[in-house]
């Protein structure tokens, strides 16, 4: 195969990596060390969850370098189906009928 | 008896009675065996000098060929240790209140034998195949990342190694191969046997999800001049969409298996309702990558079965199209069909319908396959070989599986079948002739592209009689048992329930099918030391590429890289007599990947990592996990580029195996 990667210091996934582990400990320290009840909580680190994979598509997942918009194409809405069907799907199934007892 | 793991196990106070797993006659006996085996292993090795070999050879091996290889060898060990599982647990229900195995050892044995056959038996068998085979249907010399195949290799075996040692060791799991919260928590099930599930399970999942990640790439981006995604063979195809469905799923069971090993070492309670957690949430996981888990076995399996149904009936594939969209219509279905394994659980009319029509809906795909390779066969001028036996008895065998899971499928029906040996013969049912009946098919079929002899076809015969026969024997009576209240996971039964002749009848069975097993090992070492040896390279007289090189395959599979213009190119090469010739100016350097120890190291320090954290002896652990990263530091700064396979070495190697007449070099029979 080509190597076409650069040579330069992978200082974008430094970042990414740094800003993730931010996030994370943000969320942690939120739900374990302050007394905001349980929906808010949920609330915000569902959000923090959701900044978090929105940057490390941009950071990590190469979706800047978009010389083949197919793939990218792709590759987008094979994520969502599957965040769908993870995310979605499992909440559904956990919360509906006597699952929700 | 079984010597119970109950303390806290801390470095400075290692209990080394309980560390050995004591008391029981056949534990005690399989420790010695083991011993004996690794000393006869070693002392054989040492005596006739061949540990340079194997470690330059095989075990610093990169060529997908030989991790191929290595994958079929572990996974036939492996399916012996099932199937002895199998056996001692057909044993132990021979006959009502059977005093052969207690409930926990029962317990034990039908969690290991479920894991093993699946993760251990299954999944490398195909994979495997899929190593040896793949790059050569497509042309290609390797697959896209060769030291990363080997890693994957490495990862597996370490895994299966730890899941195994458990029984002599520290004791097995025992809370199904589901291993469902609450018994698989802490609180349950206090001892260590869990810890193997979920450390040995995801050392071996990181190696399998990096083969997905493997085969996508080799495929999308490796294949020959011309070979445009519809002209891929079928296996090809299969494989690839596999591979999609392994990076979709396994992910899936990473995260659990991470978050089990939380709540059972780290005092975590994702799974635990006492804490605040859900206990279904880990059945949720374990099936939103366990449904697909088993059609990402059974896809290759289709994909076997079609290659051998073309080449045996000397047709090309009916309806191609159909099957590529059948293909992908299953991956998709099988993603949305998870619950059908929990229906039970009650989450109401709308979700347990939903998936009750997703799961249906499975059965139209895959009717689809059944009559694309009926219409293969028809009109064909078929070839009863061994291989092509295997594939005839897959038909009306998985249709009984097939059948009996459209049964399962209704939710509201599901509420009589659920955790009765009728489930557990359905899956039987799809599992072996699905996955075991097309391993053999594959293994006969490809074993001469592979060692350059055949297996025994008489023999083959025997092999596959009983096998087939046996298979029958054993699980057709279970539906009945099912049916009439038998469930599954219990260790005995009265004599007043009346199960006694079937049960009896399908221990029979069992013993038919062993023996099937017996001769195709005893196969295996008869035509290791009696086959001809003098063979030509495409004995089928079949249809894709990887039949036009020679047999064994020369480590660099190709001397020229070849253009396709067609399905079954390979075939039509023959038919009009192209390509089929090398001519010295077409020779050049061939550029391939060097060995590497770092593979079989990082196997063996996660091993010894996953080992001790199953004993929870966390600082050990932790150093021991330092050696992971100091080899993936090491793999950063590895600048090694291969090396070149000059002409005269190719000339040679070519000259060996076509027959040289002047310039022209033509090889087939
Ligand atoms: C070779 C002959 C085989 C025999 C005699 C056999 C026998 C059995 C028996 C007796 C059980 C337990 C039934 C119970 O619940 O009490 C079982 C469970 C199971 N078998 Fe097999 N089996 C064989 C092959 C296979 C193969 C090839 C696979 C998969 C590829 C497989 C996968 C499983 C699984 C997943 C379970 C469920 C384990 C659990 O309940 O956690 N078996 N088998
Ligand atoms: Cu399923």
């Amino acid at each position: 195969m080509e190597h076409q990667q650069s040579k330069s210091f992978p200082i974008s996934h430094v970042i990414g990596f740094v800003v993730s582990l931010v996030l994370t400990f943000a969320a942690a320290g939120i739900t374990l060390k302050t007394n905001l009840s349980f929906k808010v909580i949920m609330w915000i680190i569902g959000s923090l969850a959701v900044i978090q994979a929105g940057m490390q598509l941009f950071m990590f997942m190469h979706l800047r370098e978009g010389e083949d918009g197919k793939t990218n194409l792709v590759n987008m809405i094979y994520a969502v189906f599957m965040v769908i069907v993870i995310v979605v799907g499992s909440i559904w199934v956990l919360t509906s009928g006597h699952a929700a007892h | 008896m079984k010597a119970k793991i109950t303390m806290e196990v801390t470095i400075m106070s290692i209990k080394w009675d309980e560390f050995f797993i004591t008391g029981d006659p056949l534990i005690l006996g399989s420790q010695i065996a083991i011993v004996l085996t690794m000393i006869g292993a070693v002392a054989g090795i040492t005596y006739l000098k061949k540990w340079k070999y194997l470690w330059t050879e095989w075990l610093t091996t990169v060529d997908h060929k030989k991790i191929g290889m290595m994958y079929i060898i572990s996974a036939v060990l492996m399916f012996f240790r099932g199937g002895m599982d199998g056996l001692l647990m057909k044993a132990q229900t021979a006959q009502p209140e059977m005093g052969f195995l207690d409930s926990q050892h029962y317990n034990e044995i039908f969690t290991t034998h479920g894991v093993i056959m699946i993760l251990f038996m299954a999944m490398p068998f195909l994979i495997g195949l899929m190593n040896v085979v793949i790059p050569l249907q497509i042309g290609a010399r390797d697959v896209a990342f060769p030291q990363l195949n080997a890693l994957s290799f490495w990862l597996f075996f370490s895994g299966a190694m730890l899941f195994n040692i458990s029984f002599v060791i520290g004791g097995s799991p025992d809370a199904g191969w589901t291993s469902y919260f609450p018994l698989a928590g802490k609180e349950f099930s206090p001892g260590i046997g869990n810890n193997f599930y979920a450390v040995a399970l995801q050392i071996a999942g990181i190696g399998t999800l990096m083969t997905g990640i493997n085969f996508i790439v080799t495929i999308l981006k490796m294949r020959t001049k011309g070979m445009t995604l519809m002209k891929m063979p079928m296996f090809t195809w299969t494989t690839f969409v596999t591979s999609i469905l392994i990076v979709a799923a396994f992910p899936i069971f990473t995260v659990a298996l991470a978050l089990m090993t939380f709540d059972r070492l780290y005092g975590t309670h994702f799974f635990t309702v006492s804490g605040g957690g859900m206990d279904m949430l880990w059945a949720n996981l374990f099936w939103l990558w366990g449904h697909p888990e088993v059609y990402i076995v059974a896809l290759p399996a289709f994909g076997i079965f079609s290659e051998v149904i073309s080449t045996f009936s000397r047709k090309s594939l009916f309806g191609y199209k159909s099957m590529v969209f059948s293909i992908l219509g299953i991956a998709l279905l099988s993603m949305v069909v998870w619950v059908h394994h929990f229906y039970t659980m009650g989450s109401g009319p709308a979700v347990n319908s939903f998936f009750s029509i997703t799961t249906m809906a499975i059965a139209i795909p895959t009717g689809v396959k059944m009559f694309n390779w009926l219409f293969t066969m028809r009109k064909g001028r078929i070839k009863i070989s061994s291989a092509m036996l295997w594939a005839l008895a897959f038909v009306p065998c998985f249709v009984i599986g097939g059948v009996t899971g459209v049964m399962l499928a209704m939710g509201a029906a599901d509420y009589q079948y659920h955790n009765t040996l009728f489930l557990v013969a359905h899956f039987h049912y799809v599992l072996i002739p699905g996955v075991v009946f097309a391993v053999f098919a594959g293994l006969y079929y490809w074993w001469p592209k592979m060692f350059g002899f055949m297996l025994n076809e008489k023999i083959g015969k025997w092999h596959f009689w009983l096998f087939v026969i046996g298979f029958n024997v054993t699980f057709m009576p279970m539906f009945f048992l099912g049916l009439n209240g038998a469930v599954r996971r219990a260790y005995t039964y009265s004599a007043e329930s009346g199960f006694a002749p079937l049960f009896m009848l399908s221990a029979i069975g069992s013993i038919i099918l062993a023996a099937g097993f017996a001769v195709f090992c005893y196969n295996i070492y008869w035509s290791i030391r009696y086959a001809d040896r003098n063979i030509s390279s495409d004995p089928w007289d079949a249809r894709t590429l990887e039949w036009s090189t020679a047999s064994p395959v020369q480590f660099y599979n190709f001397a020229k890289l070849q253009e396709v213009k067609s399905l079954d190119p390979f075939w039509h090469m023959k038919k009009k007599n192209e390509g089929l010739t090398l001519y010295d100016s077409e020779i050049e350097e061939i550029h391939m990947p060097s060995n590497s120890w770092l593979p079989i190291y990082m196997g063996v320090i996660f091993g010894i990592a996953g080992f001790l954290l199953v004993f929870e002896w966390h600082i050990a652990a932790a150093l021991a996990a330092i050696g992971i990263f100091a080899g993936l530091i090491i793999r950063s700064f590895d600048y090694n580029e291969g090396f070149h396979v000059k002409k005269d070495e190719i000339h040679r190697i070519e000259n060996a195996w076509r027959k040289t007449e002047g310039e022209v070099h033509d090889h087939v029979s």
